[in-house]
C-alpha cells in the first residue's frame, strides 16, 4: 500500500493497520462496538490480503488465551474487545502481562454492565488499571491508526515485552469516518522490525512458562514485573520518537494545548480532548486563561511529565469517564491527586464525571464544566466528584 | 486385544521428557500417564497445561521437570492456549518466519479442568479444527485442592464435596461422558486409555499425533491418595477398572467406535472387585453396587454393539 | 543448578519468570520421602523392563550388572515396581533399620 490520505471509518483503519503490520494471529470474539474491526480483518484475511490465522473464538476468555498461546510461540498477535468482553477475559488479561507476552489490543472503550450499555465510557479500562498492561489513549482516527504500529513496536521491544492496549472511545471513534493518512508499507516495514522473542516456545529451546510461585519467591517475581513496567518507559518514548521522525506525527505521554501560560487546565483522556481543545479556544477569546492537559499514556503512569504540566497551575478540572464506587473521586482524578500530593505548587483538583454510557457532552457542557469547575476550585469546593448532567 | 505396534517395554522410547524430582505423590498413575504420553510424542512437542496436580508438582518456580517446551497459563484454558500456539506456529511457518517442522501441540488438563471449568474452551478448540491433541488425565475429582468432586467423579464416590453420609451416597450424578462429547464434535480421533495398558496408550497417542486435526484422549489416572488405595496398587486398579468394563478402552476414529480391548471371559470381573478395595467406595451397599453393575453392563454392551456395527 | 527458592533476588529471575534450565527438578532428591525401598534379587531379574515402564518417577535404570534397579536419590518407595515385576524379584523393605 502506498502512502494515501483516506476518509475511513476508524474501525476499518485499525484493521488496515493490523494488516500493514503483518500480524500472524488475530483472535477475537464479537462485541459492540468493536465488531467492525474484526469483521474487516476477517475480510482481509479471507481475500488473501493479509496472511494470518483468524481465530473466531467461542468467548473473550478464549480470545485472550489464544493470544497468550500465539504470543508465547513468538507470533505477532492482535485482538480487540470492549466492556463485558474485557471483564470476561480479565483473568487472562492479567496473566498475559504477568507472563510478559507481547500483543496488541484495540480496546474500544465501553461502559460496564449493569445496566447493559453498549455505549462509550472508560469503566472497562479502569477495571484493569492494575493488570500491568501498557495503556495508550487516542483522540482521533489518525492517532488510532498510528498507534497500532507504535503499540506493536513498544510491545515486542525486547526491553519491554508487555502487552499494549490502544484505548479508543467506542462509537465516538470506532464508528466515525475520519481523515487518516495511511503510511506506505515500506515505512511500516522500516519502523516495525520482525518479532523476535527471546524465550519463545519451540522444541529447540524447551523453556517452562508459568511455573507456580511459592510465598518464598512470589514477591520477587512481582518486583521483577513492576520494574519491567517502569523500565519500559524510555522505550515507549523511543517508539513514539521514531514514529515522529518517520511521519512527522509526534506522540508524548502527556500532551498539552495552550497550557504553558494557562492559570488552570482541564484534564482529559481519549476523544474528549479534541472537544476540550475547541472549547478552550473559544474561552481564551473570552479572556479565560485556560488550557488542556491530555493524558495519552495511562500506564505506566507518566509521573514526571504530568507534574511538569500541572505544577504551578492554580486548578485542574479533571474529566473522568467512570465512577469508582465508594471512593471520593473518579479513577483519573484519584490518580492525579495522588501524583500531586504534597508537591510544592500543586493545583487544587476538581473532579467531574461526564459522558457515562456515551451520553453526549457538548461544547456547551464542556464550557459549563470548565467554568463551574473553576468556580468550585476558587471557593475551595474540591472534595469528591460531580456527576455532570445528573437528573435528580 | 487389538494388536499394538509396540508390545514390549524394550521397544518403548527410552528418552524421558519429564525429569525425576517432581513432587507427585507416591504411586501417582497420573504423572505416569503424562510420562508415557510424552514418550509417544517425542521431543518436538509443545505442552499447554491446566492448573492442577500435574502443573503444581512439575513447576515450583524456579524448578521445572519439563524437558519439552511447556506453558501453564490458567486453569480452564490449555485447549485455547495450545490452539493459539498451533495457529501462531502455523502462520509463522507458512510465512517463512520459521523453518517448517512437525510439532505436536498438546493441551493437557485434569478432569475438573476439562469437564467442568474448561468445557467451553475445549469445545471451541475442537470445533475450530486445530491440529492439536487434548489429553485429559482423569483422576475423577479435583485432587490437587483436596479431593473435591467434579462432573467426572463416578456415581457413588465419596469426595470432600460429595461426601458419603447418612443422607447421601456420595456423588449422586453419573460421570459426564467427555469421550462421547468430544466425539460429537466430529473430530477425527478420540480415544480412552490407561497407563495400566501402556502399549494401548502409546499407540493411541501416536495415532493422535499422526492424525491431522483435533484429537482427544481421555486417560483414566489412578490416584492412590484420592481413591484411598495403596500406592503400589496404582497399576492394578487401572487394570481392574478396564477389566470390569467401568472404563472401557476404545477409540472413535472418523466417527467409528472400536473397542481396542475386550476383557476375555477369564479377565472379566464384576465391578465389586474394582470398587471394594477403594476407600472412596467403602460405604456402598450391595444394592448400590448392583445398580452400578447394571449400568456398567448396559453401557459396555452398547459400546460392543457400536464397535461391532460401525 | 537453580538457587534455593528463598535466596533468589528479583533481578535473577528471567523476564516473565520463565525457567530456562531444562528439567532442573533433578536437583530435588525425592528419595528422602520414602519409608520403604525396593530391593532387587539381581539373578532373578529377567530384564523385561516393566519396572522401568511403570515407574512414575522415571528413576529406574539398568545397573552395570545388567539388572534393573531404582535410583535411590529419587525413588519414593511407592512399591509399583515390586507389585508389577513379572519375575517377582523385587521386595519392598523398610527404611528403618
Amino acid at each position: 500500500m502506498a502512502k494515501v490520505r483516506k476518509g475511513v471509518e476508524v474501525s476499518i483503519a485499525i484493521a488496515d493497520a493490523v494488516a500493514q503490520a503483518d500480524v500472524d494471529v488475530i483472535a477475537a470474539y464479537p462485541i459492540t462496538p468493536q465488531t467492525h474491526i474484526v469483521e474487516h480483518l476477517s475480510e482481509i484475511v479471507a481475500d488473501g490480503e493479509l496472511d494470518a490465522e483468524f481465530i473466531p473464538v467461542e468467548s473473550e476468555h478464549s480470545a485472550m488465551s489464544v493470544c497468550c498461546g500465539s504470543s508465547a510461540v513468538g507470533a505477532r498477535t492482535f485482538t480487540s474487545t470492549s466492556s463485558q468482553g474485557l471483564a470476561l477475559m480479565s483473568e487472562i488479561f492479567f496473566i498475559a502481562a504477568a507472563m510478559r507476552l507481547p500483543m496488541v489490543m484495540a480496546l474500544a472503550n465501553r461502559s460496564l454492565s449493569s445496566p447493559l450499555s453498549i455505549w462509550n465510557d472508560h469503566s472497562d479500562v479502569m477495571m484493569v488499571r492494575d493488570a500491568g498492561w501498557i495503556h495508550v489513549f487516542v483522540d482521533n482516527g489518525q492517532e488510532t491508526y498510528d498507534n497500532i504500529f507504535c503499540a506493536f513496536r513498544m510491545s515486542e521491544d525486547p526491553e519491554v515485552m508487555l502487552p499494549v492496549a490502544v484505548n479508543l472511545d467506542g462509537f465516538i471513534l470506532t464508528h466515525m469516518i475520519e481523515p487518516v493518512m495511511y503510511e506506505d508499507d515500506e515505512l511500516i516495514r522500516k519502523y516495525l522490525p520482525p518479532f523476535k522473542m527471546k524465550n519463545a516456545l519451540h522444541p529447540d529451546n524447551p523453556v517452562s512458562m508459568g511455573c507456580f510461585g511459592m510465598p518464598e519467591i512470589y514477591t520477587e517475581a512481582q518486583m521483577n514485573r513492576e520494574m519491567g513496567v517502569r523500565n519500559s518507559y524510555p522505550h515507549i518514548i523511543r517508539a513514539w520518537d521514531e514514529w515522529g521522525r518517520l511521519t512527522g506525527r509526534h506522540y508524548r505521554p502527556v500532551e498539552t494545548y495552550r497550557a504553558d501560560d494557562a492559570e488552570y487546565c482541564i484534564v482529559t483522556m481519549g476523544s474528549y480532548g479534541e472537544t476540550a481543545m475547541e472549547v478552550v479556544d473559544t474561552l481564551r477569546e473570552q479572556g479565560e486563561k485556560v488550557g488542556v492537559i491530555k493524558i495519552r499514556l495511562w500506564r505506566p503512569f507518566p509521573l514526571e511529565e504530568f507534574r511538569k504540566a500541572a505544577l504551578g497551575k492554580k486548578h485542574l478540572i479533571v474529566l473522568d469517564r467512570a465512577i469508582s464506587f465508594g471512593t471520593r473521586g473518579g479513577p483519573v482524578a484519584t490518580e492525579l491527586r495522588s501524583a500531586l500530593y504534597g508537591r510544592p505548587g500543586a493545583p487544587s483538583v476538581v473532579n467531574y464525571v461526564a459522558g457515562l454510557a456515551g451520553r453526549d457532552v457538548s461544547r456547551k457542557d464542556f464550557t459549563n464544566i470548565i467554568l463551574q469547575g473553576k468556580q468550585k476550585a476558587a471557593s475551595g469546593d474540591t472534595e469528591g466528584f460531580t456527576l455532570y448532567g445528573l437528573r435528580g | 486385544m487389538a494388536k499394538t505396534s509396540v508390545s514390549s517395554p524394550k521397544n518403548v522410547e527410552r528418552a524421558e521428557y519429564l525429569a525425576p524430582g517432581h513432587r507427585a505423590c507416591q504411586g501417582c498413575a497420573e504423572v505416569l500417564a503424562v510420562r508415557l504420553v510424552l514418550k509417544a510424542l517425542g521431543k518436538d512437542t509443545i505442552v499447554a497445561m491446566a492448573t492442577g496436580c500435574m502443573e503444581i508438582v512439575t513447576s515450583p518456580l524456579p524448578i521445572t521437570s519439563w524437558r519439552v517446551p511447556w506453558i501453564h497459563n490458567a486453569f480452564e484454558n490449555p485447549s485455547a492456549v495450545i490452539s493459539g500456539g498451533e495457529a501462531g506456529m502455523k502462520a509463522m511457518m507458512r510465512k517463512g518466519k520459521l523453518p517448517q517442522k512437525k510439532i505436536n501441540f498438546v493441551g493437557m488438563g485434569g478432569d475438573g479442568a476439562t469437564a467442568d471449568i474448561g468445557f467451553g474452551p475445549l469445545s471451541g478448540a475442537l470445533e475450530r479444527g486445530h491440529d492439536m491433541i487434548y489429553v485429559c488425565y482423569d483422576n475423577e475429582a479435583y485432587m490437587n485442592t483436596g479431593i473435591q468432586r467434579s462432573s467426572s467423579t463416578p456415581y457413588g464416590a465419596s469426595t470432600t464435596t460429595s461426601p458419603a453420609g447418612k443422607k447421601s451416597i456420595g456423588q449422586q450424578t453419573q460421570k459426564k461422558n467427555m469421550v462421547e462429547i468430544a466425539a460429537a464434535h466430529g473430530i477425527p480421533y478420540v480415544a480412552t486409555a490407561c497407563p495400566s495398558f501402556p502399549f494401548d496408550l502409546l499407540d493411541k497417542v501416536k495415532k493422535a499425533s499422526e492424525t491431522p486435526g483435533p484429537a482427544y484422549i481421555h486417560i483414566l489416572s489412578v490416584c492412590p491418595t484420592g481413591w484411598r488405595i495403596q500406592p503400589s496398587d496404582a497399576i492394578k486398579y487401572g487394570r481392574l477398572a478396564v477389566n470390569s468394563c467401568v472404563f472401557p478402552l476404545y477409540e472413535v476414529a472418523d466417527g467409528r467406535h472400536r473397542l481396542t480391548y475386550r476383557p476375555s471371559e477369564k479377565k472379566l470381573i464384576p465391578v465389586s472387585e474394582y470398587l471394594s478395595g477403594q476407600g472412596r467406595f467403602r460405604h456402598l451397599t450391595d444394592h448400590d453396587i448392583e445398580q452400578i453393575q447394571a449400568r456398567v453392563t448396559r453401557d459396555y454392551e452398547r459400546l460392543v454393539k457400536l464397535s461391532d456395527q460401525e | 543448578m537453580a538457587k534455593p527458592m528463598d535466596q533468589i533476588t528479583w533481578q535473577e529471575l528471567e523476564t516473565g519468570a520463565v525457567v530456562v534450565e531444562v528439567g532442573n527438578s533433578t536437583q530435588y532428591e525425592t528419595g528422602s520421602w520414602r519409608s520403604e525401598r525396593p530391593v532387587v534379587e539381581k539373578e532373578k531379574c529377567i530384564k523385561c523392563m516393566y519396572c522401568w515402564l511403570y515407574c512414575p518417577e522415571a528413576c529406574i535404570h539398568q545397573a552395570e550388572e545388567g539388572h534393573f534397579e531404582a535410583d535411590l536419590k529419587y525413588c519414593k518407595g511407592c512399591g509399583i515396581c515390586a507389585a508389577e515385576c513379572p519375575a517377582k524379584c523385587i521386595t519392598m523393605i523398610s527404611e528403618e533399620k
